[in-house]
């Protein structure tokens, strides 16, 4: 069975994503230990919180170097994948920097459209192996404020406001905004395409 | 496009799922986990887990019903009742609930929904207001429509977004349990007034109710109970009929 392990950091709610692993058949550890996260298969680095507070605790402990040089198949989700951004109008502050996009916050046109951006929406333009083609136009659960605009790396959009990123994709670093977790059938099959990487 | 979503809401007390009719009379709809894992198949968008026991003991089973539940079920939801301090929203929060949703204690003391806020983030606060309809304004109450208060409802939902409450969940007391649709001018005016989105509770009782709160009620979710948990209105169905209407579901 393959090791994965979901980085322990002080987000919110990462005991989602262990259950939803759970339910696929795997045993996920949840670390913040260098060693065991070199050491595995697959890296999920989930995230519910505020994106300065995060940023300046994963420095403190050196976990955004950790972060950056892993070579195995890696999953940002929600804040994750903000963080994993070059940097994020949540409190102006540099993140990782994986992907060389900006965080930015949603700026409604409409009374209708409501901030955070939450519930479900849909994929389209779905791309790269983390997604198959029946997954286009499928919906699946969001809950956030800042976005990541349309980039090299887009590898699924989602229209709120303006079509933005619901996914990324860069050598072994994926990403989603959306919360696989909590999609039920569509997140689940997202998670197995990750795990099958 | 962002779908509207519906909201089944499950009423806890001692590990077992109840409702209200009109906050008072209780029958016994069964097990709250089962229950939701049924609703999720049949298309539910998210759960409400409402604990309305008051003992100690029944605080720790809800608790071990909210873990049993987040790892059985793969939709967000939210846990409320009893939740007086942070202390309480960690715990529920690291059972695996998603979010929280404060009612009497967010009234007694406001400054609880900046300090969620704060802790976890403005998603994870629902701020719950029950009002009811009375000489021409919405009253806000506490304590499940029992004790009176001299807020008001648009003024109260106001003050909390202003807070950080990431959705206002807005129970209309005069609808509730009277199966003759929500109290949609007043879903309208809040939604026309604040940033975050609305969701609708009380008074569903047929299909079109659903469909006039999103048309004209303009709420971003629908909540209801009896008509779930009793079978009268099945969520795939209703969701048909939703779309047939030309409103974006999932």
């Amino acid at each position: 069975m393959q090791k994965v392990v979901v980085i322990k950091y002080n987000a919110g709610n990462i005991y989602s994503v262990v259950h939803a692993l759970r339910r696929l058949g795997v045993e996920p550890v949840v670390t913040a230990d260098e060693a065991v996260i070199r050491a595995s298969d697959k890296v999920v680095f989930p995230g519910v919180g505020e994106a300065t507070t995060t940023m300046r605790f994963l420095k403190e402990r050196k976990m955004d170097e950790l972060i950056t040089s892993l070579t195995q198949p890696v999953l940002g989700i929600c804040l994750g994948m903000q963080l994993m951004c070059k940097s994020s109008e949540e409190g102006n502050v540099d993140c990782l920097g994986i992907f060389d996009v900006p965080v930015k916050l949603f700026v409604p046109t409409q009374q209708t459209q409501k901030i955070p951006h939450m519930g479900w929406n849909q994929l389209y333009d779905v791309k790269s192996n983390l997604f198959s083609e029946q997954l286009n136009e499928q919906f699946v659960y969001f809950v956030h404020s800042f976005y990541v605009p349309m980039c090299e790396h887009t590898i699924a959009t989602t229209d709120y406001i303006q079509p933005f990123s619901a996914a990324l994709n860069k050598n072994n670093f994926y990403a989603t905004q959306f919360h696989p977790e909590k999609s039920g059938d569509v997140g689940e099959q997202i998670l197995k395409n990750f795990l099958a990487l | 496009m962002l779908a509207k979503r519906i909201i089944p809401c499950l009423d806890v007390k001692d590990g077992k799922t109840v409702k209200g009719i009109n906050f008072v009379n209780f029958r016994d709809a069964g097990d709250p986990v089962e229950l939701g894992a049924s609703y999720s198949k049949q298309g539910a968008d998210e759960l409400v887990y409402l604990d309305i026991t008051a003992s100690h003991e029944g605080r720790k089973t809800f608790v071990d019903m909210v873990k049993r539940v987040a790892a059985n079920v793969s939709i967000p939801f939210t846990v409320g009742g009893g939740i007086n301090e942070l202390t309480d929203v960690e715990k529920l929060l690291n059972a695996g609930a998603d979010k929280v949703s404060i009612n009497s204690s967010a009234i007694r003391n406001p400054d609880l929904i900046n300090q969620i806020a704060q802790h976890f983030g403005s998603q994870v606060c629902v701020v719950a207001i029950d009002a009811n309809y009375e000489e021409d304004d919405w009253i806000c109450y506490l304590n499940g429509g029992r004790i009176r208060t001299d807020k008001r409802l648009f003024t109260w939902a106001k003050e909390a977004q202003e807070r950080g409450a990431g959705e206002i969940l807005f129970t209309s007391m005069t609808h509730d349990g009277v199966k003759t649709g929500y109290a949609n001018d007043a879903l309208a005016q809040l939604s026309d007034m604040l940033k975050i989105p609305i969701i609708a509770s009380g008074g569903a009782g047929s299909k079109n109710h659903f469909k006039d709160a999103f048309l004209h009620g303009k709420a971003d979710a629908a909540l209801a109970a009896s008509v779930f948990h009793f079978g009268e209105i099945n969520i795939s169905e209703l969701k048909d009929y939703l779309r047939k209407h030309d409103i974006c579901v999932r």
